[in-house]
């Protein structure tokens, strides 16, 4: 499992850079939305990949990271994602903001702009 | 007030937070045709927010060392648990610089620029927030959340007043901002898995206990939490989008994210000294080296980008660069006496970028002649206070022999808004060469006299190293380039130009300057107290057995039913 999670972070991180370095703005907002995807299940994986594992205490249980996974993770990613979409959303505005004052979609408003 | 703020201690360390929130919601809720009031309640939160600063800082500087920290736990639960908020001398002096710098730009911002777009006082409010949480909060995870309220609001100020000039620079700017977020993320969620905490005093007390396998790992985090701050900081060569986006952005909003940087080099100095202190050990200041480089380069690419500046606004954010890598070069150092030269040289080039940003937008303004264009979308907003330009009577020349072309100078006036013009330009261009008698020499200084001398006056066996010697040579040659620079520049606004229309300048948006300048003179007058105020911040920290110490003693307030002793 932990090879499939690793490779499929990698591979969102490195599309998302990839499409960020292109010159076109929606390539850009893709390229950040992957790579915050692979970020947040950075993050996840972070807190040790378990299977049918409870986040909250349930009686009964020894309260240790060996019987529940472990929820910080679970709470900081939600966080992130929050934020991240929040972003991703305003940079949206821009985007369009700068397609319509510029007339194209070129990150520089231009291909021959300075 | 020392008995007002210790009363009301440990809770006002919250009030840098929440005072901005509350005043920013009540914002929201006041439409924008009432901008009066929004502006009325946007001066008042500045107001309280510097008192409150102030208190807090004199607090913390009447205390001795190791009770020089105030710790608030917001949610009452126990220390590694709960979120944190730590106050100790470093923050104190941020938080009053920040809201210095915040009064100023929103004193000039009242006069014209607020009303160039919608919602300027809140998102304004918002960064306030975002910055004070910052420099208050005591654990990694809400570092991240600060940083990200403050640029959410950053992104809105530098779009304030649109063109397509600032919804460019504003895309670059995300665009990078949000990347680094993805880098600062994986930082922390690295380190939260190495040491199970993000109490950043909890992890630095549980760094020890690391095995050596995981190091590497720690290292790998570390750095990464390092690139993305860097990038933030705008240190070479992740630097690229801070010229054109503070160029771009409007004068308040470009003298308030004059203090933006510098948070990134807060956030590096807490982290780096917390973790990495013991000299001597094997991973003593880990990455100091790339430090004291970085800011060399930096500094460096900031003067020969300060020299190849043609316009006033792009040399003042190359000198924000410059000042950015003087102040990571010092600290790479990891001299306590450095660093506290290299915190009183943020405060100085702080204020002075800030005070620059509003003076040019003046001299531009100036320079284009009249603001009558602009103000035509308002016609109903005169021009309450204008200086009239004072008519200074010179005596009529005789038969002095001059030039036929040079006839219309003699015996004009030169008007007061000029002179105010000139002479700020003056303390200005003084203040970024770091020339003296001003603050910022004395600043460098200090930092030369500290890095060439190591051990003290008069010891045989300092031998300063290679990097001490750069830095020596890129201080002094910064200073030479931004001299000629701005001699340069200030010969092509003020000396060569003749027949141009006088400036109208209002008090309301002179006062700020003033109010800037005033204050680097302040701090230039009281050098001796400021440094050794910020002497004992740089003892501080780098004695982080003290912050540790203090965070994790700090014990939550018990339910009322304990404290009257029932079980």
């Amino acid at each position: 499992m932990e090879g499939v999670v690793s490779i499929a972070i990698g591979v969102l991180g490195g599309s998302g850079i990839w499409l960020l370095l292109r010159p076109r703005t929606f390539q850009v907002l893709l390229g950040l939305s992957l790579l915050s995807y692979s970020v947040n299940l950075f993050i996840f994986a972070m807190g040790s990949l378990s299977i049918r594992a409870e986040p909250i205490v349930v009686p009964g249980m020894a309260a240790d990271l060996l019987h529940y996974t472990d929820p910080m993770p679970q709470a900081l990613v939600l966080t992130a994602i929050v934020i991240g979409f929040a972003t991703t959303a305003l940079f949206l505005v821009v985007l369009l903001a700068l397609r319509g004052l510029a007339g194209n979609d070129h990150v520089d408003g231009g291909e021959d702009a300075p | 007030m020392s008995v007002v703020v210790a009363s009301g201690m440990p809770h006002l360390i919250a009030a840098p937070i929440l005072l901005p929130l509350l005043s920013a919601a009540l914002m929201l809720l006041v439409s924008e045709r009432h901008r009066r009031w929004q502006a009325g309640l946007n001066v008042l939160t500045c107001l309280i927010g510097l008192a409150v600063s102030a208190g807090l800082l004199a607090w913390v500087a009447a205390r001795d060392a190791p009770l020089a920290f105030g710790v608030y736990l917001p949610s009452n639960w126990p220390v590694p648990f709960g979120i944190v908020l730590v106050l100790d001398r470093l923050s104190a002096l941020m938080l009053v610089l920040t809201a210095v710098v915040a009064l100023s730009s929103l004193l000039f911002a009242l006069a014209r620029w607020q009303r160039a777009g919608v919602r300027f006082h809140p998102l304004f409010q918002i960064q306030l927030m975002g910055l004070n949480g910052a420099f208050l909060t005591g654990d990694l995870f809400n570092l991240f959340v600060f940083f990200e309220i403050m640029l959410v609001a950053s992104y809105g100020l530098l779009l304030h007043g649109s063109g397509r000039a600032r919804v460019q620079a504003g895309l670059h700017y995300i665009a990078v901002n949000l990347f680094a977020s993805s880098l600062l993320l994986v930082g922390t969620a690295m380190l939260y898995g190495i040491t199970g905490t993000l109490n950043l005093a909890d992890m630095a007390a549980k760094l020890a206990q690391i095995p050596a396998t995981d190091r590497g790992l720690l290292h790998a985090g570390v750095a990464l939490l390092g690139v993305a701050f860097l990038a933030k900081a705008a240190v070479w060569p992740l630097n690229f989008w801070l010229v054109p986006a503070y160029a771009a952005a409007s004068a308040p909003v470009a003298a308030l994210f004059a203090v933006m940087t510098k948070v990134g080099f807060y956030a590096v100095v807490r982290i780096w000294t917390l973790f990495f202190p013991a000299a001597g050990s094997d991973h003593f200041f880990f990455g100091a080296n790339a430090f004291v480089l970085l800011g060399l380069v930096t500094l460096a690419f900031g003067s020969i980008g300060v020299m190849a500046s043609q316009r006033l606004e792009r040399l003042v954010g190359f000198s924000l660069i410059v000042s950015t890598g003087t102040l990571f070069a010092a600290v790479g150092f990891g001299m306590p006496a450095l660093s506290a030269g290299a915190l009183y040289y943020l405060l100085g080039s702080t204020l002075t970028a800030s005070a620059f940003y509003l003076l040019l937008e003046l001299v531009e303004r100036a320079r284009l002649g009249g603001d009558e264009a602009a103000l035509a979308d308002n016609p109903d907003e005169g021009a309450p206070f204008v200086i009239e330009p004072a008519v200074l009577v010179t005596a009529p020349a005789g038969d002095v022999n001059l030039d036929d072309a040079e006839q219309p100078l003699i015996g004009r006036a030169i008007p007061a808004a000029m002179v105010f013009l000139g002479l700020g330009f003056v303390v200005c261009a003084l203040l970024t060469a770091g020339l003296p008698p001003l603050s910022t020499f004395v600043a460098k200084l200090v930092m030369l006299i500290t890095v060439l001398d190591p051990s003290g006056l008069g010891n045989e066996d300092s031998s300063p190293s290679i990097g001490a010697w750069s830095l020596v040579t890129l201080l002094i040659a910064s200073g030479l380039a931004s001299t000629i620079a701005l001699v340069r520049l200030g010969v092509r606004y003020f000396w060569a130009p003749q027949a141009r229309p006088t400036p109208r300048l209002r008090i309301a948006e002179c006062m700020p300057i003033v109010l800037l300048l005033s204050a680097c003179a302040a701090l230039m007058v009281g050098a001796g107290p400021a440094l050794r105020f910020t002497q004992a911040a740089a003892d501080s920290l780098h004695r982080p057995a003290l912050y540790i110490e203090a965070v994790l003693s700090a014990r939550p307030v018990p339910a009322p039913a304990a404290r009257a002793g029932l079980p």
